[in-house]
Parts: C-alpha cells; sequence; structure tokens
C-alpha cells in the first residue's frame, strides 16, 4: 500500500497565493506586452492599433534570423556539452568521504559567482595582453582574439557558460546517481554487466528524471543568455555574439521600438515554451 | 466510530467503494487485505488525511467527514520507523506532551510510563539512529500513545521488523491495547496476524468491504468463498464437488447440486478412520516446518496444501491420501455464498 | 553446480574495531543442498552471504568452489547468481532482454540465448509476458525475472537468496515458494537463502545454519533444529512462539521442578554450578488435572483462541509458559492445575546450552 500516492483536491488552494502572485508579476506585464505588440505608441497618450504588422516587421528581420541561428546553434551546442561532461563529472566524484566533499565544493564554485562577475572574470582571463588564457595561447602561436575574431568571441562564451554551468548538471546527476540502491550494482556485476551496460541500463535510466529537469533548466537558461556577451564583448565583435535576448535589448532600450520589440518578446516566449514543450515529451517517461 | 457509504476516487481509479463499517469501541480492529486492497487509503479518510468522495464518518452523533486531522483526536504508526531525527527517545514521545502544553512533571511522568510499557526506559536519552529497528518502531508507538488518541492507526506497523521481533511485539501490543478507551484499527496483510490480535476483523479486497465482525467469527463462519480464501493462510484449498460424489457431507440435503467445498490447511490429517473424507492425489511437494509439514497435493487439476503435525518425509510423485473431518469442511454454491460452515 | 567450502572464513568491517562481523569458521555447503542462513537482524548472515558471492572480500581465510579457490575472484568470475531483497530488474528492458542479460554479456548467439531464455521462461512460467516491460510487472514476478537471470547460465554454480520474499504478500509467497523448491528439485541447484523468518527458512532448506552474533549456533535439518535446539537461543528463535525453559534444580542424579523429578532426553549430568532449564516446546506441554510422573503444579494464566490453534499460558512458579493446542475448538480442563512435560519431548540446559 506504500505505492499508494494521496490524491486531494484541496491541494489546490495551496496552489492559490502562487496562482495570485504570478497573476500580478507575470500576467499583468505579459497582457502589457500583448497590447503594445499589437500598437504603435506615438505618445504618451496617443496608440493606433496596427494589428499583426509589428509580427509580421519582425519575422523579416534579418538581424533576429541571424540572432536566432546563432542561438540555437549556442544552445544546442551548450547542451551537446554540459550534460554528458556533468554526467561524466558526476560519475567521477568519490561516493564518499572528505574527497566527496571536497569535490563538491569546488564544483560547486562556479555556481557562486554572479553573471556579470563570470563575464568580467573571463574578460581578463581571455585578453591577449595580460589574460593568462589569452596570454598562454598567443604565446603558442595561436591566433586568437576574441574582440576580434567573431569565432574566438563565440567559443569564448560557450567555453564561459560551460565552465559556469556544467557544475549544475553534474550536482543533479550526483544527487541521481547516489541514490540507486546497491543491489542494482550487485545484481549487475553478477550478471556479468560492462561498466558501458551498467551505465546505460542502471544509471542512465535512473538519471532520467533529474537529466529532464537539467535539460530544461538548461535550454531555457542558455536561450536567455544575455549578461555574459554582453560583459564580454558588447554583443560583438560584429553580430558574433549578438543572441535573441541582447537583439531584444538592442531594440527595447536602444531603438526603442516598443511596437517590435514587444511582438519579439512574445515570439521570443513561445520559442522557447514550444522547444520545453518537444524537450520534455521526449524525455517523458514512455509509460 | 461509524464510517457509511465511503468511496474514493483517484483520477479515474476507484479506490474505495460505498465502504460502511462500524468500529468497535476500545478495542482493535484489524482491517485485513492483500496489498492495493484500500487499506491505507481506508487510514487516510479515517485519519481525516484524505477526504472521501463520498459517504460520511460519524463519531458518536458527530460528523467528523471534512474536519482536517489538526482537529481530530487521532494518532497513527506506519510500516516506515518514523520519529524526529534530531530528538531523543524521550523528547520523541514527549513530543504530543508538549504540543497539547502539558507540565514538565506531568510530561516526565507519562513518558516514564510508557517507556516502561514499551520496553524503552534505558534508550531514553538515545537518538532515533542509534536504535535497533524494533526500537524505533516501540518509540513511535510510544509517542503515538502519548497523543493518548481517540484513535490509534496502526498502518502494518510490523512489516520491516524481524520475524521474532514481529512476535514479541505483537503480543505486547495485544495486550497492551486490551481493555483500553482507545480505539485502535490495524491494518495487515497477514490472516495469521488477525487471528493473534484478535478483537474485530474487516476483510478487505479491491476497495470493498466483503466482511466484518468478531475476528474468530468472521473467521469460523466467513460468507463468502472470496472471504474465506482472504482469511486463510496457508490458501484455502477448495474442491468443486457434486452430492453424487459420494462425498458425505455435514449436511443431509445441500440446497444446490453442485458444491464448493472449502478445507482450510490445518484441518487435515495423514491418518483417517471410517467416515472420514478420503482424498488421493500426487505429493507435489512436501516442506518440513520443523514441528509440521505443508503437503502440497495434486489431485486432477486442483492443487491442494495441508498443514499436518510431525515430520513426514513424502517421497515426490507418489501418491498420498489426506483425510478430513466431514465436520471440517465449508461448502459454497457455485455463487460462492456460504451453504455451511463447520460446527464451533 | 559446485560444492563450497569455507576455511577458517573471518569478516571485520573497516572502522569496527576489534569485533567479528563473522566469526572465523570453517564448513562446507554440499553439491545440490537448499541451505539456509537464519538468524536476526545483525548477526553476520547477510555478510556471509555476500563474502560467497564476491561483494566482500573476507579478512581472512578462505572460499572455494568444488576445491577451487576463488577468495580474490570478483563476483562475475565466481558464477554464482543473486535475489535480493527488494526486486532487481532492468527497467527499460523487456522480461526477454532482462533474461538475456547475462548471456548477452558472455557473448552468446542470438539462436542459442533465444532457446535459453524461454527454456528458463518456461520453468519460471514467464513466457506470456517475455515481450513485456519489466518494470510494469507486479513484485513477485519481478523477483522471479531476478531468480531467472541467474538459471539463465547453465554453468552457474549456486544461487543466494537474500530475503526475497520480504515483498511478497502471504499468499504468494506459497506460490512463490513452492516454485523455488520446484526448481531446486528439477535443476538440483545449489541454492544459499539469508532470511529472518523461520518458516522461510524451515520449509525451504534441506540444512539451516542458525546464526547469532556473528557466529554459527548450530546447523541441522529442520526437525532437528526444531526437536532438539543444541542452545536456548534455538530453542527460543525457532517455533512460534519460542521453547519454554523452566528453572530447575539438580538432585540426587536428576532434574527436579517444585520438588517434582523431571526425567528428559538429557542422558548425561550437567556441569557442576551452571544455571540449570527443562526447555519444552509449547507444542508438547500437556495440560494436567491430576498429579503423575513429570508433572509439576501449574495454574492458567490466559488462554487465546487464534481460530487455528489455542494458546494456553501458564503459570509454573514463577516462570510463565505457553502451550499450544492444535484444536481451537476443543475445551479445556476446567480444573488444570498441572502440566506435564512428556520426558523425550522435553531436555535439560546448562547455562545456554543442551545437555547430550
Amino acid at each position: 500500500m506504500s505505492a499508494t500516492k494521496p490524491v486531494n483536491q484541496r491541494a489546490w488552494w495551496f496552489v492559490l497565493p502562487v496562482l495570485v502572485s504570478v497573476a500580478f508579476s507575470a500576467l499583468v506585464p505579459l497582457m502589457t506586452i500583448v497590447n503594445y505588440s499589437v500598437q504603435d505608441i506615438l505618445g504618451p497618450d496617443q496608440a493606433v492599433f496596427v494589428g499583426m504588422e509589428w509580427y509580421k516587421e519582425i519575422l523579416r528581420d534579418p538581424d533576429l534570423h541571424g540572432a536566432l541561428y546563432r542561438q540555437l546553434i549556442f544552445t544546442a551546442a551548450v547542451l551537446a556539452i554540459e550534460i554528458p561532461l556533468g554526467i561524466t563529472l558526476a560519475l567521477a566524484i568519490p561516493e564518499r568521504g572528505w574527497r566527496a566533499s571536497l569535490t563538491l565544493v569546488l564544483l560547486a564554485m562556479p555556481l557562486l559567482i554572479p553573471w556579470n562577475v563570470v563575464g568580467t572574470i573571463w574578460q581578463i582571463f581571455a585578453r591577449g595582453d595580460i589574460g593568462l588564457l589569452g596570454y598562454v595561447l598567443t604565446q603558442l602561436g595561436v591566433d586568437y582574439n576574441y574582440s576580434q575574431h567573431p569565432t574566438d568571441a563565440w567559443v569564448t562564451v560557450l567555453v564561459m557558460d560551460v565552465w559556469h554551468w556544467t557544475p549544475l548538471v553534474a550536482l543533479l546527476s550526483y544527487a541521481a546517481l547516489r541514490a540507486i540502491p546497491e543491489p542494482f550494482y550487485q545484481a549487475a556485476r553478477i550478471d556479468g554487466a560492462s561498466r558501458w551496460a551498467v551505465f546505460r541500463y542502471i544509471e542512465l535510466p535512473k538519471m532520467r528524471g533529474v537529466l529532464t529537469i537539467a535539460l530544461l533548466l538548461r535550454l531555457m537558461d542558455s536561450f536567455m543568455i544575455y549578461t555574459e556577451p554582453f560583459v564580454l564583448t558588447g554583443g560583438g565583435p560584429g553580430t558574433a555574439t549578438t543572441f535573441l535576448s541582447q537583439y531584444l535589448t538592442q531594440k527595447a532600450v536602444g531603438q526603442f521600438d516598443l511596437g517590435p520589440a514587444a511582438a519579439f518578446s512574445l515570439v521570443y516566449f513561445l520559442i522557447i515554451l514550444l522547444l520545453c514543450f518537444v524537450l520534455y515529451n521526449f524525455m517523458k517517461d514512455p509509460q | 466510530m461509524r464510517l457509511s457509504g465511503i468511496s474514493y476516487r483517484a483520477g479515474s481509479e476507484l479506490w474505495l467503494r460505498d465502504i460502511d463499517l462500524v468500529l468497535a469501541e476500545g478495542g482493535i480492529n484489524v482491517l485485513l487485505g492483500a496489498t492495493l486492497a484500500g487499506k491505507t487509503t481506508l487510514l487516510r479518510i479515517m485519519a481525516g488525511l484524505d477526504r472521501p468522495t463520498t459517504g460520511r464518518m460519524i463519531v458518536g452523533d458527530r460528523d467528523l467527514t471534512g474536519i482536517p486531522v489538526r482537529e481530530r483526536n487521532v494518532a497513527m504508526v506506519y510500516q516506515q520507523f518514523i520519529n524526529y531525527p534530531s530528538l531523543t527517545v524521550y523528547e520523541n514521545i514527549a513530543s504530543p506532551l508538549r504540543v497539547a502544553r502539558k507540565s514538565e512533571a506531568e510530561i516526565k511522568t507519562r513518558v516514564t510510563q510508557l517507556a516502561q510499557t514499551l520496553r524503552l526506559n534505558q534508550f531514553l536519552s538515545r537518538y532515533p539512529a542509534e536504535l535497533s529497528g524494533g526500537q524505533q518502531q516501540r518509540t513511535a508507538l510510544a509517542r503515538a500513545l502519548a497523543k493518548d488518541a481517540q484513535l490509534l492507526l496502526l498502518d502494518e506497523p510490523l512489516i520491516n521488523l524481524d520475524y521474532k521481533l514481529r512476535e514479541e511485539l505483537r503480543a505486547e501490543l495485544t495486550q497492551l491495547f486490551a481493555g483500553g478507551r482507545t480505539t485502535v484499527v490495524y491494518a495487515t496483510t497477514e490472516p495469521l496476524e488477525a487471528l493473534q490480535l484478535g478483537g474485530h476483523t474487516t476483510l478487505l479486497a479491491e476497495g470493498r468491504v466483503l466482511q466484518s465482525g468478531p475476528t474468530l467469527e468472521v473467521f469460523r463462519r466467513p460468507a463468502t468463498l472470496e472471504a474465506a480464501r482472504a482469511f486463510s493462510d496457508p490458501p484455502l484449498n477448495v474442491i468443486p464437488a457434486t452430492v453424487a460424489d459420494g462425498i458425505r457431507l455435514p449436511i443431509a440435503s445441500p440446497m444446490a447440486s453442485e458444491v464448493l467445498l472449502g478445507i482450510r490447511a490445518h484441518e487435515f490429517s495423514l491418518t483417517g478412520s471410517a467416515g472420514q473424507i478420503a482424498l488421493r492425489g500426487r505429493v507435489e511437494l512436501a516442506e518440513i516446518s520443523g514441528s509440521e509439514t505443508f503437503i502440497h497435493l495434486a489431485r486432477d487439476d486442483v492443487r491442494l496444501v495441508a498443514q499436518v503435525p510431525g515430520v513426514h518425509d513424502l517421497p515426490l510423485n507418489e501418491p498420498c491420501t489426506l483425510y478430513v473431518r466431514p465436520e471440517a469442511l465449508y461448502g459454497f454454491d457455485a455463487s460462492g455464498q456460504l451453504l455451511f460452515a463447520p460446527e464451533t | 553446480m559446485a560444492r563450497i567450502d569455507l576455511q577458517d572464513l573471518g569478516h571485520r568491517y573497516p572502522g569496527g574495531g576489534d569485533s567479528w562481523a563473522l566469526r572465523p569458521m570453517t564448513m562446507t555447503w554440499n553439491d545440490g543442498g537448499a541451505y539456509a542462513l537464519l538468524g536476526p537482524s545483525g548477526c553476520g548472515k547477510t555478510t556471509l552471504l555476500n563474502i560467497i558471492s564476491g561483494l566482500i572480500a573476507p579478512t581472512r581465510g578462505k572460499v572455494s568452489f568444488d576445491g577451487r579457490d576463488v577468495t580474490a575472484l570478483p563476483p562475475e568470475a565466481r558464477n554464482i547468481a543473486q535475489v535480493f531483497q527488494f526486486p532487481v530488474v532492468y527497467d527499460t528492458m523487456t522480461v526477454f532482454d532482462n533474461l538475456a542479460f547475462p548471456l548477452r554479456n558472455r557473448g552468446w548467439d542470438q539462436a542459442r540465448l533465444r532457446q535459453r531464455v524461454e527454456e528458463v521462461a518456461e520453468i519460471l512460467e514467464l513466457q506470456a509476458d517475455l515481450g513485456r516491460r519489466a518494470r510494469s510487472l507486479s513484485a513477485d514476478q519481478k523477483q522471479k525475472i531476478s531468480l531467472g537471470r541467474g538459471l539463465v547460465r547453465p554453468d552457474v554454480a549456486a544461487v543466494l537468496f537474500d530475503e526475497p520474499l520480504t515483498v511478497i504478500d502471504p499468499h504468494l509467497k506459497w506460490l512463490l515458494r513452492r516454485k523455488l523448491k520446484q526448481i531446486h528439485q528439477q535443476l538440483k541447484l545449489s541454492l544459499l537463502y539469508v532470511t529472518h523468518d523461520q518458516t522461510e527458512a524451515l520449509t525451504f532448506a534441506d540444512h539451516v545454519v542458525v546464526m547469532s552474533q556473528g557466529e554459527i549456533v548450530q546447523i541441522g535439518t529442520p526437525e532437528q533444529l526444531f526437536e532438539t535446539p543444541a542452545h536456548r537461543f534455538v530453542g527460543h528463535f525457532i517455533g512460534s512462539p519460542g521453547m519454554n525453559f523452566l528453572a530447575c534444580e539438580w538432585s540426587a542424579g536428576a532434574a527436579t521442578i517444585a520438588g517434582v523429578r523431571v526425567e528428559t532426553s538429557s542422558s548425561q549430568s550437567p556441569p557442576a554450578g551452571a544455571a540449570l532449564s527443562i526447555g519444552v516446546r509449547p507444542e508438547y506441554l500437556e495440560l494436567a488435572s491430576t498429579a503423575g510422573p513429570n508433572t509439576i503444579p501449574a495454574r492458567i494464566a490466559a488462554v487465546r483462541d487464534q481460530g487455528i490453534q489455542k494458546m494456553v499460558q501458564l503459570e509454573v512458579g514463577s516462570t510463565l509458559a505457553w502451550a499450544k493446542l492444535r484444536n481451537a475448538t476443543a475445551a479445556l480442563p476446567s480444573d488444570t492445575t498441572f502440566a506435564r512435560l512428556p520426558p523425550a519431548r522435553c531436555a535439560l540446559y546448562a547455562d545456554e546450552r543442551r545437555v547430550p
């Protein structure tokens, strides 16, 4: 009977405060944005209804296409690197004892650093003249300069994100691994399973739930990346590290095109929602 | 305390259907049923943790149906040993008394007395993690008892303990609850545990009440074949028979021409006398449990289990005859209703 | 199949100080035997099992299978199978793939593998479920799969069970236990079964090893353990309720209780100065209304009708003893003032040990 999950309709009342606060914090601004996205704001009290005009404009904007393309590649790269790397790290963490504690503390360090500081650290670290990384690379004869070469800037942002967020994936995976009962490993040893088979048939299935969370978190987060490229090169050189959120900021704050910016933020929101939905359904238990 | 017409639906699944039940006040009420029969769900409803989809729960003349658990006078003990890990055994037992704002002197007297009853006096200053499983569950029981609740709910409390510990603690509990003023509801999957606890038993299967009444009465006069099966361990032996088979039935003219005979395993013996029913079959397995032998017999397409005293090393696949007194037979009609049962 | 020898085998856990989790022991498990290791939690039975399967390396001593020293070998090289307390199945695989897993790991070709898996599925009555996802099955079926993963390997030396019926409902326990016995008879496997449940141990095994505090207290057939427990612990641990022990005196070459001479099955004299008691099983203690040989004064303290039996609690001197009557509905002699100890069914115990 221990499998019986309590189902209780009263629980909805507990959710009510959250719903109310979400309504005020998210829904009201969202409605404002919807409002902006279908109007042309001419002055404080002057607005003209323009229908889908801003949407059409924004979806035809080649700058957006470029930013979206960069964004998709970037997010795909982030997921493709951070998830396997995080799992690998988690598998390498000692099981218990002071070594385990030490590893966990060291691993968690990047997570404690604010975004803009991470940007600043790497901005200096990768500089060719005074940064350790940049200097060493230059001395080794690598033609590396993030403020000049688009690829270098792009790769630097990627490495920065991997450095900053892989530990999160590793910690989550580690927690999932520790929760697997010992007999599963013992049975696999007795069955003569290889290390790979243990990973494939025991560890990976048991990590599934946690990995889904990790994937979704990293997907959403990397899709909204803003601070790091902004601190590093301000989105440059050129538009090399201008991702969607920076594009949006330029529209809204830089050019003060409120209508197109509002239209785009809704599109942006829908893209993230869609990607999360697809990913979640892909990761969901087949049962 | 009375439950009437209790149903509980979770999503599309009906966990409990139309449960009517009267609990014997101040005694042990056993809920006996297999895993997923609805025991835990029913306990949760009694505790007020869940609200039934339909039906009422009435104590005395008060309707308690919608009253949340905090406002009820109820205590619960689970399969898992649940104690406050950061509190000593003393403080664990004292915790419900502190909630009730009892005086320090009163708390001390009550905790000491409970610790005495549950043989925890030497461990009062220890933490739960430093105790054995049996001691941890005793602590959980003491805490539940300290609350001095009107209703004490026990959800398979001994299932995670060693066999011997279970036996000891069960005997202690039976004594503790006998003649108390607390109404105890005890959920278990084991028929033998119900028999040892005594009191009243309610048989549950698939969310329904099969039968309810004083434990021995339910055991000796199951109303249906399903109830008899639910209250038999080893499993009930069921043999289809026609009156023409020549088996002398304990009643002269059964109402039906075809009868399902039910025989409890302990009623069989290996030696018979005149007038006893002889059942021949082939020995599939003989399990020896020290004082007794469990004989698994294949007879046509029916498999029988007999529990006979003594050690019998029966050769496998050889024929063997089991005997049973006609007076020990149960009879059920084709729809499973009881036709006759042994006299007591 | 193999004979298993333990030679001076002992184990201490790191951090456990000088105390032995398993005191050094030497013993042999015969090929094709069904053995049970029975004892309370923490008696060392699981440690012993894990040493035999190779999951734990012993602190000292040697384990050999058919004379071959396997102490240093890892579990996968030992040809043993193990079934755990909680069912271990590979969630993402079908039942077929679960059963095939050990064979695939050993590089079997597809045709042979399929044939073997089907054979084992038939023995376990799992044929109908081969295509199903393993995780969707009930606990008892999952335990069958765990067992099946051991049985598919034709070279398996022994199957070890670590309390495999803990999470199974009573009525299914009967079926699963019967299945185990049948497989034992059919395949003549060496089986080793760890449990705290006396019914499981006694019904399953030909030989039961009773353990307490890291030590083997007695090895015997279920009948021996029940009839002639060598140690008070065995008397108490086996049987439900356990054996009654009544304090007695030794005078003029015989045991006496309350001045009544009590003959027992012990033929030797107990060592001087030992604390003496007479052990008698509740099944054999008889109620009597008149004095006679081996009959001591007693008073009925409580009677419990348990449906399949009647338990009578007797006060003998200051000790409480149980008598178990098989016929629950029979009336008790109303004037019970004595209890009789059948001489052949009781024995003398000096301190903890049975006097031969």
